[in-house]
């Protein structure tokens, strides 16, 4: 479409002014995130109700559960949360090497992540903690041990696959800021994908002592 | 005379890559209508073929499992590929950025995103009836979901996918009617369907993925036996219809609201007459909308819950009627000293006052506890849920797409076949539906591919009526297509209307407007303007 | 209650079934004078208002404070009866007299069975005393399944991996329907029983005289009341016509392909191998979906149904009623 005269070249043509663009984007990223907390909160409820009906078998697997692995994940997020936001803040000053310093060193930690993930998860594997019918771990007391695993893979692997997509968006931003295409002026898309990031970080919190600290 | 503009959004630009690539809300909204009645077509087919196997007991002329797999189809496509989708992404689409006065919605890359997210969802669906088609019912419940041949998993992705493209269709509302009103409207002077919209859209956006998780748990459940739902495993089949229903309760809420907001328009135009209580009906719409997230337990009244879960959630469904009874009220008042016009949308709006009124009324009955355990899983609940899905969401969609088809295309319709065609279409969904609610009162239950001789009488003549009905459909997709080619040109302004939409051309061009419109009257303020008519009345 | 029925409802049969009735009729009643007073007003005013010329303004009055509250809390306080109503009604239903005979039932694909304190067990048939209360402990041997007689206005889901209880009093003698109303599958709508209520002096008759086993009736005859009574004939025709599975007609002694593609001797062995263990060998072209009857057929009776498949071998006049 062709742009008024003096329209920056980032506005959409059927925005009438920056600020009406960027505030559009915040509220539909809002309402995203929403419906991810929704998306969890079924898992955090299905988490409640066999919690409660089972409080041994929690206890008694979730200290199957590596605390330092856990720790360390914890640890990692909240870094890279960090390390995200000091990329949105350099980008609303305008200094492009320090947000693609910063957005480089939170995708390494989001790798990392997975790393210690991928060994959490394949030492289980190997044990057979695993869900439902797979379940051939025999050192848990109690009946249907399983159920607690079945959660368990349900809740860090959505999670898991939430930090996936979240390097792939991540990734994109990289290659983004590398051509130049954010400035002090235009930095919406860091921005929103800074709050997902968050919101990624913030259930992990959660999911942390649930299944690593109270079990 | 009126002529056709010779740019509009139906023609710049031209040719297919144009159209598939389209951002423009205006042929999304028709991508939907071609894809949605599609699915309408299907859904309506499996539900004549169902009907015409129940005319007598037994065996007519399909197995068990082939009516079991029939009526799932029916339910799972006429919910999830036509009935949820169908006002908002068709009407919603079209009409909303004209309402409010925007060049288009918030994010117009989600919406054409929305579309292909639906086509592939739709694609899964369909799939799954060459593969051996689901026979579980839509609504999936475990454990028969998960030990069943059939291709649940298939269904169930498709479902889940839907899901998408529906959240993503009430995101970009919610953020379009937030952010893109044109200057002067304030929330008091949006048109009601914008408001019927919104209330959808919080829905959609807030119960959708609670449905998502379910439907992924079934998945994994099927595909990995995982025990969360399997009773053997220390699961509880009963947990899912609970996650079921939160989704799926508020669901009709998403069916009916933006239903009720053409309703409004509708009434209010062909009355020539101000709305009576505009500020009730709008806020009756978000009131629904928030409890319909505190009912779901109402479905699930003889399955064993606490006898005070029961208690609670038949207060709360009472609750619910309320709003719906305020509306039904405002309407008829709307009525009082206007001067109304037997047209062919406001016909489908008083069907629609009619047959609202007896599925509302017979809702009653089902949140009575004592009186909802005999009438729980049995025909008058078929009965109901069609009274106020078709009586009430598809007859407001068919006012709407004929309120709007002048606008969409520049042309109008035979008013003649439209009115036969809304003639046959009320006496036959009458004859259908209202014999069901007999039936089920007798003890009749549902999904029964055979049935005892004594039922036969009134089976045969839901039958007949379906018959009805098909032809009622059938006159009007004949009609409707011919109106593209041979229509009367309708002009900007046919009806007479107030909302901004009837200020520019129809069709519409590309971005809408000239200029941007500023307002400076409510939407129905009949008692102080004459709208400039483009057709004369005949 | 013992009512004739209406053009809505059945007639109901049992000590709950009047309470459910008058609040199912005040409802009605209530709903169709509010649903006249919309289509009468509806009606009026479109003839009254219709369209005569082209319009030019309109009366403008939006609202009416008294009108609105009226439609509001007329509507509230129906409801408010309604639900008060409905809801200690519902409770009876759930509350069972402590003096209920209790009787076991058991939901599975696609059949009910009924175990007695007695030690009698029947299947599709429930046969208790007039004026005595029955308790039902039900369970699901598979999928979710619902009890349902609706002359008795009762229903309650029949759960696999819990106990569901529901209890009802009849009131009249006869014979009436059971419903399952919970989708189960292929024989779903085959899945109905019969409650036969009976005074008594005639309960306690036939409790005694199921118990003992037919005596003095020939096997074949006893395997041709068990085809009905144990519920075979839902899938398994005398006939030869087609049904969720083989047919009984001409097949003892033939060869049957199998599933898995070999082929079968029809004889005593494989008959009751497919009695206890179903779906070990599988006919050919039919699902593997019979349940076990494992436990619930005592050999005597297995013997029996051998018998009477073996006789419909040359007789083609086998009852098949």
């Amino acid at each position: 479409m062709a742009q008024a005269t003096g329209q920056p070249h980032f506005l959409q043509h059927h925005f009438t002014d920056v600020e009406q663009q960027r505030e559009s984007a915040k509220l539909g990223m809002w309402i995203f995130l929403i419906t991810e907390v929704l998306l969890f909160g079924g898992l955090f409820c299905a988490y409640a109700i066999y919690r409660s009906w089972n409080p041994d078998i929690f206890h008694n697997a979730h200290v199957h559960l590596d605390i330092f692995a856990g720790t360390l994940n914890t640890v990692v997020l909240i870094t890279s949360s960090v390390t995200m936001a000091l990329a949105i803040r350099s980008m609303q000053l305008g200094n492009r090497p320090a947000t693609l310093k910063f957005l480089i060193t939170t995708l390494l930690l989001a790798a990392v992540f997975l790393v210690v993930k991928y060994f959490e998860y394949s030492h289980k594997i190997h044990l057979g903690q695993l869900p439902g019918k797979f379940y051939t771990f025999g050192g848990i007391e109690g009946t249907n041990p399983h159920i607690f695993f079945s959660v368990y893979f349900l809740m860090t692997g959505l999670h898991g696959f939430h930090v996936l997509a979240g390097m792939g968006v991540i990734t994109w931003l990289i290659v983004r800021t590398q051509r130049n295409a954010f400035s002090a002026e235009y930095y919406t898309p860091v921005e929103m994908t800074g709050l997902y990031w968050h919101l990624v970080d913030l259930i992990w919190i959660f999911l942390f002592p649930l299944f690593y600290l109270v079990g | 005379m009126n002529e056709l503009p010779t740019k509009s959004y139906l023609n710049d630009p031209k040719g297919l890559k144009s159209w598939l690539l389209t951002l423009d809300h205006k042929r999304i909204g028709l991508l939907y209508l071609f894809s949605i009645m599609a699915a309408f077509a299907l859904g309506g087919i499996f539900a004549m073929l169902i009907r015409l196997e129940l005319l007598s007991p037994g065996k007519d002329f399909m197995e068990a499992d082939t009516y079991n797999q029939l009526f799932t189809l029916h339910g799972a496509i006429m919910i999830f590929l036509f009935i949820i989708p169908s006002i908002p992404a068709i009407l919603g689409n079209f009409a909303l950025p004209l309402m409010i006065g925007a060049k288009d919605v918030a994010f117009p890359r989600l919406n054409l995103a929305s579309w292909y997210i639906y086509i592939l969802g739709s694609a899964f669906a369909v799939y799954s009836m060459v593969a051996g088609a689901a026979d579980t019912g839509w609504t999936f419940y475990t454990p028969y979901s998960t030990e069943t041949t059939t291709s649940v998993i298939s269904m169930t992705l498709g479902a889940f996918i839907l899901g998408f493209s529906s959240i993503f269709t009430g995101l970009n509302f919610i953020v379009t009617i937030h952010k893109l009103r044109s200057p002067g409207m304030s929330w008091f002077k949006m048109p009601l369907f914008v408001w019927g919209l919104y209330a959808t859209a919080i829905i959609q956006v807030l119960a959708t993925p609670v449905l998502g998780i379910t439907l992924l748990l079934l998945i994994i459940e099927r595909v990995a036996g995982i025990g969360i739902f399997d009773p053997a495993m220390g699961g509880d089949p009963v947990l899912y219809q609970h996650f079921f229903w939160f989704y799926s309760h508020p669901a009709v809420y998403i069916m009916i609201l933006p239903g009720m907001g053409i309703i409004s328009e509708l009434i209010s135009v062909f009355s020539n007459k101000k709305i009576f209580g505009y500020k009730a009906i709008a806020f009756s719409s978000l009131g629904i909308a928030f409890v319909s997230f505190l009912v779901w337990g109402h479905h699930m009244f003889v399955s064993g819950q606490s006898e005070l879960a029961a208690m609670i959630f038949s207060f709360l469904t009472f609750f619910v009627g309320i709003p719906s009874g305020i509306k039904v009220f405002n309407w008829v008042t709307t009525m009082y000293r206007g001067s109304i016009s037997l047209k062919t949308p406001m016909l489908y709006a008083l069907s629609f006052l009619f047959l609202f009124t007896i599925g509302g009324l017979t809702g009653i009955f089902l949140g009575a506890l004592s009186v909802d355990v005999h009438l729980h899983d049995t025909y008058f609940i078929v009965a109901h849920f069609h009274y106020v899905m078709m009586g009430g969401t598809v007859m407001a969609f068919l006012g709407g797409v004929h309120y709007w088809w002048p606008k969409i295309w520049g042309r109008m319709y035979s008013e003649l076949w439209a009115r036969i065609s809304v003639a046959l279409i009320f006496v036959g969904f009458n004859v259908t539906f209202f014999s069901q609610f007999i039936l089920g009162s007798q003890g009749m239950p549902r999904r029964y591919y055979n049935y005892l001789d004594q039922y036969q009488p009134l089976h045969a003549f839901s039958t007949y009526g379906s018959w009805i009905l098909g032809l009622g459909f059938v006159i009007m997709a004949v009609y409707l297509v011919h109106s593209l080619f041979k229509g009367r040109v309708a002009g900007s302004n046919p009806w007479g209307a107030l909302t901004f939409e009837w200020t520019t051309a129809s069709p519409p061009p590309h971005e809408n407007f000239a200029t941007i419109p500023e307002t400076t009257h409510g939407p129905y303020d009949f008692d102080k303007i004459v709208p400039k008519r483009t057709l004369t009345e005949d | 209650m013992d009512t004739t029925g209406t053009i809505f409802l059945p007639p109901g049969q049992s000590t709950i079934s009047g309470e459910v009735d008058a609040l199912f009729n005040f409802i009605l009643f209530a709903s169709i004078l509010l649903f006249l007073l919309v289509v009468i007003l509806s009606g009026y005013f479109v003839f009254r208002y219709r369209r005569r010329t082209v319009p030019g303004t309109t009366y403008g009055k939006d609202h009416n404070v008294k009108l609105e509250i009226a439609w509001t809390v007329i509507p509230t306080i129906l409801i408010i009866i309604v639900f008060i109503w409905g809801f200690r009604t519902f409770l009876k239903m759930r509350v069972v007299p402590k003096d209920a005979i209790e009787i076991k039932v058991t939901g599975q694909k696609w059949f009910w069975s009924f175990d007695y304190p007695e030690g009698v067990n029947t299947v599709n048939e429930l046969v208790v005393p007039v004026d005595k209360p029955v308790k039902l402990l039900m369970s699901s041997k598979d999928v979710i399944h619902s009890f349902f007689v609706p002359n008795f206005r009762i229903k309650m889901d029949v759960l696999p991996n819990r106990y569901s209880i529901t209890w009802f009093e009849a009131t009249s003698a006869g014979e009436y329907n059971l419903f399952c109303t919970e989708f189960c599958g292929t024989g779903h709508s085959e899945m109905i029983g019969r409650v036969k209520v009976v005074s008594e002096k005639e309960y306690g008759e036939w409790l005694e005289a199921t118990a003992i086993p037919a005596e003095g009736i020939s096997p074949v005859e006893y395997g041709a009341r068990l085809y009905q009574s144990k519920a075979c004939i839902t899938c398994h025709s005398v006939d030869g016509s087609l049904n969720t599975g083989p047919t009984f007609y001409k097949k003892f002694g033939e060869q049957e392909m199998m599933a898995d593609g070999s082929s079968v001797k029809v004889d005593e062995n494989y008959l009751r191998e497919s009695i206890l263990n179903p779906n070990a060998r599988v006919v050919a072209g039919y699902a593997p979906v019979m349940p076990t009857y494992q436990g619930i057929l005592k050999d005597r009776e297995i013997d029996a149904l051998i018998a009477f498949i073996k006789s419909l071998k040359e007789d083609t006049t086998a009852n098949d009623e």
